[in-house]
């Protein structure tokens, strides 16, 4: 193994040989001394690590999924029956409100984050991300932000505009709580956790490639996640506008919103899709990644027609720009533009067909193994498919004017994020879970946790798309028992999320068995899905320092051809290595004096700085100077300290090189 | 002991000599990630500018742009702003020459170019103010006033990474490469002159 160089203070320094002069803490640059080797909860609080930090967005995002998944229940309650009593009018707006924030930006995005965190870096043969402090930066400002939006359950109620909150509909005059106050800035601060990430996960991408890996040799889920973070980078700034003007028109009166005023009301609607389309591929492009890896690997097959798919990505990117006014083709926008927005939305259908079918031709003829992963990735193909055609019909601007704020733009949006997005996820969680953490997750349990989500999405969403383009208004809170139509598919809908919710249960269950389990079966080996990446070259789960020897690459799925080649007699492949001899020689080429970055507490402190502004915005503008000096004084505490600890920050400093090479010879 | 390994592959951002030549493309992670940021700060100022723009002479109350707007005071703190730019160039021409002293002197006329500047946004505001354009006034007032605080608080930074900067030379406590780390002061100073020059264009001197 490689020995990862951090200077120690436990080397034997004999007493009294009069240990060499050195720099001490208070003389260290940096206010206090760093946190070096921590232990325990500090361990993972200060860390810096891309692996750490990607758990724990993970666990967070998985938290949020869960409450986001009762708010769900609720709403399905209140709608199981005509005349619902289990929520007021009031509470059914903010449930429904919240439920979508919290999926889209508290559970999606970071568990993307998570994945892209965790596998990026590996993927790509480096030892961490460009900015590491910064990345831990992310994922505090983004619990922060968490937490900021979900206080105003405790506080007064949640935002209650749905997670698009049109303005002026959002305004003081029509939401007089503070649930929007809330929303706004909370998602203004997970906003800055997105913008720091995608631009530390881009210059990763760029630049911290291993030598050989060119941009079409890297494997496609990092591709993908390279378009989402573009797509995060200048699509923030534009929500980030659009939040400011609503918190100045409802803290200090600004006249954006007011009609009175001659405000227009199409211009939040304008800042928020032009976020807001590119969010939805911001949403579904990492889980187009996931299946990019996990079918060719369990088809046996390398993708089919990889450069497409790397390219149409990055056309869905492009494009994604160009169709944010279809979401407002009832808004009277003039027939000119219908038009070009249809016609752009009719286009971006065909990048998204064309991944369908690469996907589809890299399973065929393959060798299939129906693992839950690979079941996972089928149920993606066919359940996002269903949503495109929907999305089909929004296109065609006649279409959707009739279908605008009914069940049916519900159901659509659901069996594109869900049956694409979610499934995705759940996808990489089977069949990344050996490599994170050594372990893999039960088959058994996996396979009902599949069946029932496939079933009880099918159940839940389905029946949307009749009670939808049979007229039933999206966010109607009850119904009349003179609805049979209503009554009946509503009844349905509500079974559903029960056998969906069991489904996800199903994979907590499978979770807490894998972990507890004293069989050693549980133990993942090297490479438990013969698998095609550079994150399966190196241990499960990875050391801190990833790859013993950072690996030279010659070939797309780098692993697969260090495993498999043509046999050139009878022209069939066969494998020249296997996993362990790989990872044998490369510790045997292992590299001494890996250096790598030292946690530290300025990410945490800078972070928890933003939700005191936020309190100062909404209840009294002293604590915004407050949060803001906080803010400063974290910077530069951060700005002065080196990324990677230097001697005098032990505490007793470490030794010099020089001290220990005498001490040692 | 070297510290190259993880130099070579730019792990860290600080590190050892700011990475150059150590990464993928060669070009430096800092240098990259400032203009990344720079690109997003475009849709920034994009959003706001182009809110400004829709309401544009849609003011049904109080003052309008031509009855407060003095334009000839506006253009000579312009000029001051488009001068700390000069003195910008000069600061980062220094530092690459490693005349770090001569560097630190040219950032910190930067840097007061820059606070009268602010000063004159902060006395002009109290004009325009007394004039009877209050933020909640109109939309003029409102979408002013948010256009141009973006833009002035910008500036502010600005000045606070200068001085800081500056600070930070003199007590010998910027880590890594000291000529780049001015470039990317310099590259964010540039671009809020060059906003500045689009919103003096757009809100001063296109006639309402």
């Amino acid at each position: 193994m490689a020995i990862i160089e951090q200077p120690r203070t436990n080397v034997a320094l004999p007493a009294g040989t009069g240990a060499p002069a050195l720099v001490t803490p208070k003389e260290a640059k940096g206010m206090f001394a760093r946190p070096v080797e921590p232990k325990g909860w500090r361990d993972w609080v200060f860390t810096v690590d891309h692996k750490k930090i990607g758990i724990m967005y993970g666990v967070v995002a998985f938290v949020f999924f869960i409450v986001g998944g009762l708010e769900a229940m609720l709403i399905r309650l209140q709608l199981a029956a005509p005349n619902g009593k289990v929520l007021s009018a009031e509470q059914y707006n903010q449930m429904f409100t919240m439920h979508a924030t919290t999926m889209v930006f508290l559970f999606v995005m970071p568990m993307a984050s998570a994945f892209a965190n965790y596998f990026v870096p590996l993927q790509i043969g480096a030892r961490d991300v460009a900015f590491p402090r910064i990345n831990a930066f992310g994922l505090w400002t983004f619990v922060a932000g968490a937490i900021f939006v979900n206080l105003s359950w405790f506080l007064g109620g949640g935002a209650d505009g749905g997670w698009f909150m049109y303005a002026p509909n959002s305004t003081k005059m029509f939401s007089p709580g503070h649930g929007v106050d809330f929303w706004a800035f909370g998602l203004q601060i997970t906003g800055i956790a997105s913008l720091t990430g995608a631009i530390n996960l881009i210059v990763t991408c760029i630049n911290m490639r291993a030598p050989g890996m060119s941009l079409f040799k890297m494997p496609i889920f990092t591709w993908m996640i390279m378009v989402v973070q573009f797509l995060l980078v200048f699509a923030m700034p534009v929500i980030t506008v659009a939040l400011f003007l609503l918190s100045f028109s409802r803290g200090f009166g600004g006249a954006f919103f007011d009609v009175k005023q001659g405000a227009d009301p199409l211009l939040w609607q304008h800042l928020f899709w032009i976020f807001g389309h590119p969010e939805v591929y911001i949403l579904v492009l990492p889980s187009f990644g996931i299946v990019s890896e996990v079918l060719p690997v369990f088809s046996r097959k390398p993708l089919f027609g990889y450069k497409f798919v790397a390219i149409s990505g990055a056309a869905i990117g492009f494009v994604g720009w160009g169709v944010w006014a279809h979401h407002m083709f009832a808004s009277g926008l003039g027939p000119i533009s219908v038009l070009v927005f249809s016609m752009a939305t009719m286009m971006i259908a065909v990048p998204t067909g064309v991944k369908i079918i690469n996907w589809t031709l890299t399973m065929w003829g393959g060798k299939l193994r129906f693992t839950t992963a690979m079941l996972f990735a089928i149920g993606l193909i066919v359940e996002f498919t269903i949503g495109g055609l929907s999305g089909v019909t929004h296109a065609v601007a006649p279409s959707d004017t009739q279908q605008t704020d009914t069940y049916y733009i519900v159901a659509h949006f659901h069996y594109v994020l869900f049956g694409g997005a979610i499934f995705g996820l759940f996808s990489g969680f089977y069949y990344w879970w050996p490599k994170v953490f050594g372990r893999l997750l039960n088959e058994r349990w996996g396979k009902a946790n599949f069946w029932l989500m496939v079933i009880g999405m099918n159940l839940t969403f389905g029946p949307m798309h009749i009670v939808g383009l049979q007229g039933q208004p999206r966010r109607m809170y009850r119904y009349d028992e003179s609805n049979v139509h209503a009554r009946f598919w509503n009844a349905i809908s509500t079974v559903g999320a029960f056998v969906l919710a069991l489904g996800i249960l199903c994979f907590i269950v499978n979770v807490v068995i894998t972990h507890r389990s004293k069989n050693p079966a549980v133990k993942a080996p090297l490479d438990p899905w013969d698998a095609r990446s550079l994150e399966w070259m190196t241990s499960n789960p990875p050391p801190a320092h990833n790859f013993d020897a950072i690996p030279t690459v010659h070939e797309l799925d780098e692993f697969f051809h260090r495993k498999y080649a043509v046999d050139h007699e009878t022209d069939e492949i066969k494998q020249i290595a296997t996993a362990e001899q790989i990872m044998a020689e490369q510790m045997a080429h292992a590299e001494k004096d890996i250096h790598l970055p030292s946690p530290s507490y300025w990410p945490l402190v800078v972070s928890l700085s933003l939700p005191i502004i936020g309190f100062g915005v909404i209840y009294s503008h002293i604590l915004i100077a407050v949060g803001a000096l906080v803010t400063i004084l974290g910077l530069f505490g951060w700005s002065m300290e080196p990324s990677v600890a230097t001697k005098d920050d032990y505490e007793p400093p470490a030794p010099t090189d020089d001290a220990i090479k005498e001490l040692t010879a | 002991m070297s510290t190259a390994a993880v130099a070579e592959h730019g792990t860290s951002h600080d590190d050892h000599g700011g990475g150059h030549g150590h990464t993928s493309t060669g070009l430096s992670n800092n240098k990259l990630a400032m203009w990344l940021f720079l690109g997003s700060e475009c849709l920034l100022f994009g959003g706001l500018i182009s809110t400004y723009m829709l309401y544009r002479g849609r003011h049904v109350k109080g003052p309008g742009p031509d009855q407060v707007f003095s334009i000839p005071y506006t253009s000579v703190s312009s000029f001051v702003l488009l001068m700390s730019s000069l003195t910008m160039v000069l600061a980062v021409a220094e530092a690459q020459k490693r005349n770090i002293d001569k560097a630190k002197l040219w950032m910190t006329v930067t840097a007061v170019l820059g606070a009268t500047f602010v000063g004159g946004q902060v006395f002009e505001f109290t004009e325009f103010y007394r004039k009877g354009l209050g933020y909640t006034t109109s939309l003029f007032g409102s979408s002013f006033y948010t256009l141009t605080g973006f833009h002035g608080v910008h500036v502010t930074v600005g000045i606070i990474m200068l001085m800081a900067t500056v600070g930070m030379l003199k007590s010998n406590k910027v880590p890594g490469d000291k000529a780049e780390v001015i470039e990317l002061v310099g590259l964010y100073w540039h671009f809020v002159d060059i906003v500045w020059i689009l919103i003096f264009t757009l809100v001063y001197l296109i006639p309402a």
